[in-house]
C-alpha cells in the first residue's frame, strides 16, 4: 500500500519534513508556535539547548546554498547536535556513486538526520522512503528539491508574516516573479492556503507562471500594479539568470521594468505592507535597492526567524 | 513548613486548593518579612504561572514577574518529544545574582523542577533559588524539595493532580 504522506507516521507525528503539501494546518501551527519559544535562545547567556545532544545531523547539499545550509547548521548546533556538512557535489556524486549508495554509507556512520538539498524534485522523498524501507530510524528534512518544494522556507515565511501581521485570516498576499521554476512559491502557496489566507495572488509574465494555479486557490495577475493593489504582504522571488537564456524573458532590464519591485509599484500595496524575499536578491532585476533597504522590507528578519523555525522543525522531528 | 501528610483516600476529599493557597501565601509573607527579602517570583508554565501571578499581587511585590518553560530541558524528550503549545520563558530582569523563588503548582517526581533549574541557569547564575509549590504529592525521583508548600498529600503514582483556575481566579484541584 502506498502511504500518501510518508512524513507523518501512524501516530500523527512528524517523522520527516518533505513537503508542505499534505502537512496539516495544526502541524504547521505547531512548528510556528514552537519556533516562537526558540526565538530568544540567541539572546541567552548559554545559547544552546540540549535536545539533540548526541545526535548526528548531516547536511547533504547536492546543490549549492549558503543561507539555508548555514541556518540549518546554526539551528542544529543551538540544539547541541553534532553537525557534519557534506559538499556532495564535490565528492562522491562526482565520482559516480549513486544517491542511495551515498545515503547507505552515511547511514552506516550512524546519522540520525539528513538535511537534503538536491536539484532533482523528489530526491528527499526517495531518500526517506529508502531509509524507511530499510527500517532505519533516520529522519529527512527537505532543504529544497528541484522545482518541487522548499518547506522550511515556507514555514519561516509564514512565521515572518504572522510576526508582523498577527494572523492569516483577512490577508492579501502576492507572490511575484518566477513562479514556474520556484520551489519556494509552491511551498508558500500550500502553506498560505492551508493557514487560511483568503487572497493569495501570483504575479508574473505568462512564461513564468505554471498552469493550474487557480485550482490551488491562487488568483493570477500579469499586471504587477493590479496584482499588488491593497496587498498586505509582497513575496518577491529570485529571477534565475539562466531563465534569460532560455527565451522565457527578453532581458533583465525588460523584466525589471514590468516586474521589478520599485517604490512606485509598492505604493499600490497597503501602506503597511511588508516586503519579503527568500534570497539571494538580484538588485535591479526583481527588486530595487530603495525597496530592499527600505522600511517595509523584512528580508533580514526572515533570515533570523529562519534559525528559530529550523530549530523547531529539528526539535519536533528528531525526538 | 509543610503540612502533615494525609492518606490518599482522605487526601482527595480534603484537597482544597484555595485553602492550600492561603497556607502558602502565609508562609511566604512570614518568611519574607522575617528575612527582609523582596525576591523575584518565577512561575513555571502553566499552573505555576497563574499561581505566581496571584502570589505576586497578594504579596505586593514590586519586582518583575518571570515565567519559565521546562520544555527544552526535559529528560523525557527522547521518548515523548517536544510538548505542543510551548510557552516561552520570559525573564524581564537580570538573572545574574538574583534572589529567586520558582513557583509551581504540583511537585511530584522533581523532574520538572530539575528542567526549570537548567532553563534558569541558561540565563545566568542566580544568588539563590527556592521552590514554592501549591501541592507536594510525594513520589520524588530526584533529590529536590520545596521550602514553601501549600499542602502535602500522598497520591498513587498513576494519579495526576491537576490545578485549574476559574474566571474569578479561584483554584481547584482534580485527580485524574
Amino acid at each position: 500500500m502506498i502511504r500518501r504522506h510518508p512524513q507523518i507516521d501512524g501516530q500523527g507525528r512528524l517523522r520527516h519534513l518533505l513537503s508542505i503539501d499534505g502537512l496539516p494546518k495544526a502541524m504547521i501551527e505547531r512548528v510556528l508556535d514552537t519556533a516562537s519559544a526558540f526565538l530568544d535562545v540567541s539572546d541567552r547567556t548559554v545559547k544552546k539547548l540540549p535536545l539533540l545532544r548526541g545526535r548526528s545531523v548531516f547536511n547533504l547539499f547536492f546543490e549549492n546554498s549558503t543561507r539555508t545550509r548555514t541556518t540549518f547548521e546554526i539551528a542544529a548546533q543551538r540544539l547541541s547536535a553534532d553537525v557534519f556538512n557534506l559538499n556532495i557535489s564535490a565528492s562522491s556524486a562526482s565520482k559516480g556513486e549513486s544517491l542511495l549508495d551515498t545515503i547507505d554509507n552515511l547511514a552506516a556512520m550512524n546519522a540520525d538526520l539528513f538535511v537534503v538539498r538536491h536539484a532533482q524534485s523528489g530526491a528527499p522523498f526517495l531518500i526517506a522512503q529508502h531509509l524507511d524501507h530499510l527500517g532505519k530510524d533516520v529522519h529527512v528534512i527537505n532543504a529544497g528539491d528541484g522545482r518541487h518544494e522548499h518547506p522550511t522556507q515556507a514555514l519561516l515565511d509564514a512565521y515572518t508574516i504572522r510576526h508582523f501581521k498577527k494572523n492569516f485570516t483577512g490577508l492579501r498576499i502576492a507572490l511575484v516573479g518566477d513562479i514556474l521554476h520556484s520551489r519556494v512559491a509552491r511551498s508558500n502557496i500550500h502553506a498560505l492556503t492551508t493557514l487560511g489566507v483568503p487572497d493569495v495572488r501570483a504575479v508574473g509574465p505568462a512564461t513564468l507562471l505554471p498552469g493550474g494555479l487557480e485550482s490551488m486557490g491562487v488568483r493570477v495577475f500579469h499586471d504587477m500594479r493590479e496584482g499588488l493593489r491593497d496587498v498586505d504582504v509582497v513575496i518577491m522571488l529570485r529571477l534565475q539568470n539562466e531563465r534569460m537564456r532560455g527565451a522565457l524573458l527578453p532581458s533583465a532590464q525588460e523584466y525589471f521594468k514590468h516586474y521589478g519591485l520599485t517604490p512606485e509599484k509598492l505604493a499600490y500595496a497597503a501602506p503597511d505592507a511588508i516586503v519579503m524575499h527568500p534570497g539571494p536578491m538580484n538588485r535591479g532585476v526583481e527588486i530595487d535597492s530603495a525597496v530592499a533597504d527600505g522600511p517595509q522590507a523584512v528580508i533580514l528578519s526572515q533570515v533570523t526567524f529562519g534559525i528559530a523555525v529550523r530549530m523547531a522543525v529539528l526539535g519536533i522531528i528528531a525526538a | 513548613m509543610s503540612t502533615p501528610t494525609r492518606d490518599p483516600e482522605d487526601a482527595l476529599g480534603a484537597l482544597n486548593a484555595d485553602r492550600a493557597y492561603v497556607h502558602l501565601l502565609d508562609q511566604l509573607r512570614r518568611v519574607l518579612a522575617d528575612e527582609c527579602r523582596s525576591p523575584v517570583l518565577v512561575g513555571v508554565h502553566s499552573g505555576g504561572a497563574w499561581l505566581a501571578e496571584r502570589l505576586h499581587t497578594d504579596l505586593g511585590l514590586n519586582s518583575p514577574l518571570g515565567y519559565l518553560s521546562s520544555a527544552f530541558h526535559r529528560d523525557d524528550y527522547g521518548s515523548r518529544g517536544l510538548p505542543t503549545n510551548i510557552k516561552p520563558t520570559v525573564l524581564p530582569f537580570d538573572v545574574e545574582a538574583a534572589d529567586l523563588i520558582v513557583v509551581d503548582d504540583v511537585l511530584f517526581t522533581g523532574r520538572t523542577a530539575r528542567a526549570t533549574l537548567n532553563e534558569l541557569f541558561d540565563h545566568g547564575r542566580p544568588a539563590r533559588v527556592e521552590l514554592a509549590v501549591l501541592a507536594d504529592r510525594g513520589g520524588r525521583e530526584l533529590p529536590i524539595s520545596a521550602r514553601f508548600v501549600g499542602v502535602s498529600i500522598s497520591l498513587r503514582g498513576a494519579q495526576q493532580l491537576v490545578l485549574s483556575q476559574d474566571t474569578q481566579g479561584h483554584f481547584s484541584f482534580r485527580v485524574e
